[in-house]
């Protein structure tokens, strides 16, 4: 039951939920958690029917570049 | 881009790469690194990719209390076993807990095949439509959770107010991280005899899309251990505990956060404003394994007391009665493995659960039965 989604919105509804999609399965969520405005395309993470936080992807995308750079560090220390 | 974000993400490529790296850096540091990662959600990657197998001999993974369902002290799982057993109620609850065995083994799984309304919500604001649809009944929702969990049932509390809702009622049994982590941090086990040496921590990593990563610090700074708060694909615990080895190589012992992509240091602002808006702390709270732990969860505050169950029904109940051969309390304290209980296998397993660690897919009990059994 703690397991959290990340998962794509589909369709922003009026009565703040949103339509989200993983793994193929739609399900209606609450917005009510979330700090800022999500659009349709925005992943969220979902968690017991609300989404509770949006995802940060240029965050994503930076970490994933950290990570890159560490491994090349890593390589060039042990290199030596 | 994003989907490629997560493809990326459960790739074995990289994995390989950090597994290198990592028994590199713990080959330098020169000895066997204890790790334990509190959340059973990470308990549950680790076992299932065989990242502790990978790492056999550089890392121990010491699997935490961070389960919801495992925490639950017999005693509150008989409380909803008698909340159900009355006959003006629709007890609601989230699905992992209608199987954890009660005293004399009874479930709620058992009473709903006995007639009784138990109903298993995925969104707890089902509740609401339940307790419209059936205003003649009282609608318990028996909360439970850490803090990605309780905001949601502050929501519910504060929607059921504004419907001006008089016959839905919630138990809360939310329990607060940090205070878990700290009374592990303080345990005699940990600090006098050296049983289970911890030399760092994973952090939770949905919790602290709620609290942030702010609360870790006093740990890491205390108790000079590293906290690093992971994401929950393999990628994000190889690179967690690659982080965390790095730390105690440089001699460091800081909050560090892999999970930018969801965690941000405050937190989700506005799901603890509603969370402090309902809630207040206990005194203290019963852990299964752990005992009783001051100022580790929540119960609804005076504010709001009209939708306190604990308040509004009178429930007397005898001691509980624990599996005498069910080693729960030892594999949540870290102190025992699951394949160490005489019952693991058979007859304890996921359909036929003895104790609260089989049930849910955080529990160790549950993770090693799935993936661990044929090793
Ligand atoms: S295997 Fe079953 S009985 Fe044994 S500790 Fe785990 S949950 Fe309890």
């Amino acid at each position: 039951m703690c397991l959290s989604v990340p998962s794509k919105v589909v369709e922003v509804r009026e009565d703040n939920t949103a339509v989200v999609e993983a793994f193929g399965v739609k399900r209606v969520v609450s917005l009510d958690l979330l700090q800022e405005e999500v659009s349709v395309g925005d992943w969220v993470l979902v968690h017991v029917g609300f989404a509770i936080q949006k995802l940060q992807e240029e965050y994503a995308l930076e970490s994933l570049r950290l990570f890159e750079e560490l491994l090349e560090e890593e390589d060039e220390s042990s290199a030596l | 881009m994003k989907a490629q974000l997560f493809e990326t993400l459960r790739s074995a490529e990289p994995v390989k790469e950090l597994e290198v790296s990592i028994k590199r850096a713990v080959e330098k540091f020169g000895r066997l690194v204890r790790i334990m990662e509190f959340c059973g959600g990470h308990t549950h990657t680790i076992v299932k990719h065989g990242i502790d197998q990978l790492l056999e001999g550089y890392v121990k993974f010491v699997h935490g209390p961070g389960c919801p369902v495992c925490v639950l002290p017999m005693s509150r799982v008989d409380l909803a076993v008698e909340l159900a057993r009355k006959d003006d109620v629709i007890l609601c609850t989230y699905g992992d807990v209608l199987r954890v065995p009660g005293s004399n083994r009874k479930s709620l799984l058992d009473l709903r095949a006995e007639g009784k309304d138990i109903r298993m919500l995925y969104s707890c604001l089902d509740a609401i439509k339940i307790a419209l649809e059936n205003p003649d009944k009282k609608v318990i929702f028996f909360a439970i959770g850490f803090e990605t969990t309780t905001p949601q049932t502050a929501v519910l509390i504060l929607k059921a107010r504004d419907f001006g809702l008089k016959n839905l009622f919630v138990v809360s049994n939310h329990v607060i991280t940090p205070a878990a982590i700290q009374h592990i941090l303080n345990a005699p086990e940990l600090r006098d005899y050296g049983r289970v040496q911890i030399d760092a921590f994973i952090g939770p990593g949905h919790v602290s899309t709620i609290i942030g990563t702010k609360p870790y610090e006093y740990f890491a700074e205390e108790f000079q251990k590293p906290v690093v708060i992971s994401g929950f694909e393999p990628l994000d615990v190889m690179q967690a505990v690659y982080m965390i080895v790095k730390q105690l190589l440089e001699r460091r012992a800081c909050v560090e956060n892999q999970y930018v992509r969801f965690v941000a240091r405050e937190g989700n602002r506005k799901a603890q404003r509603l969370t402090a808006e309902v809630f207040e702390l206990r005194k203290e709270f019963e852990w299964r394994g752990l005992g009783k732990i001051p100022y580790s969860a929540l119960k609804i505050n005076s504010k709001y007391a009209d939708f306190d169950a604990e308040k509004h029904f009178e429930v007397q109940l005898p001691p509980p009665k624990e599996h005498p051969a069910c080693i729960c309390g030892k594999v949540i304290r870290g102190v025992a493995e699951p394949t160490d209980c005489k019952l693991f296998g058979n007859p304890c397993n996921p359909s036929n659960p003895l104790g609260s660690c089989m049930v849910s897919s955080e529990g160790a009990c549950n993770a090693y039965y799935k993936y661990r059994r044929l090793s």
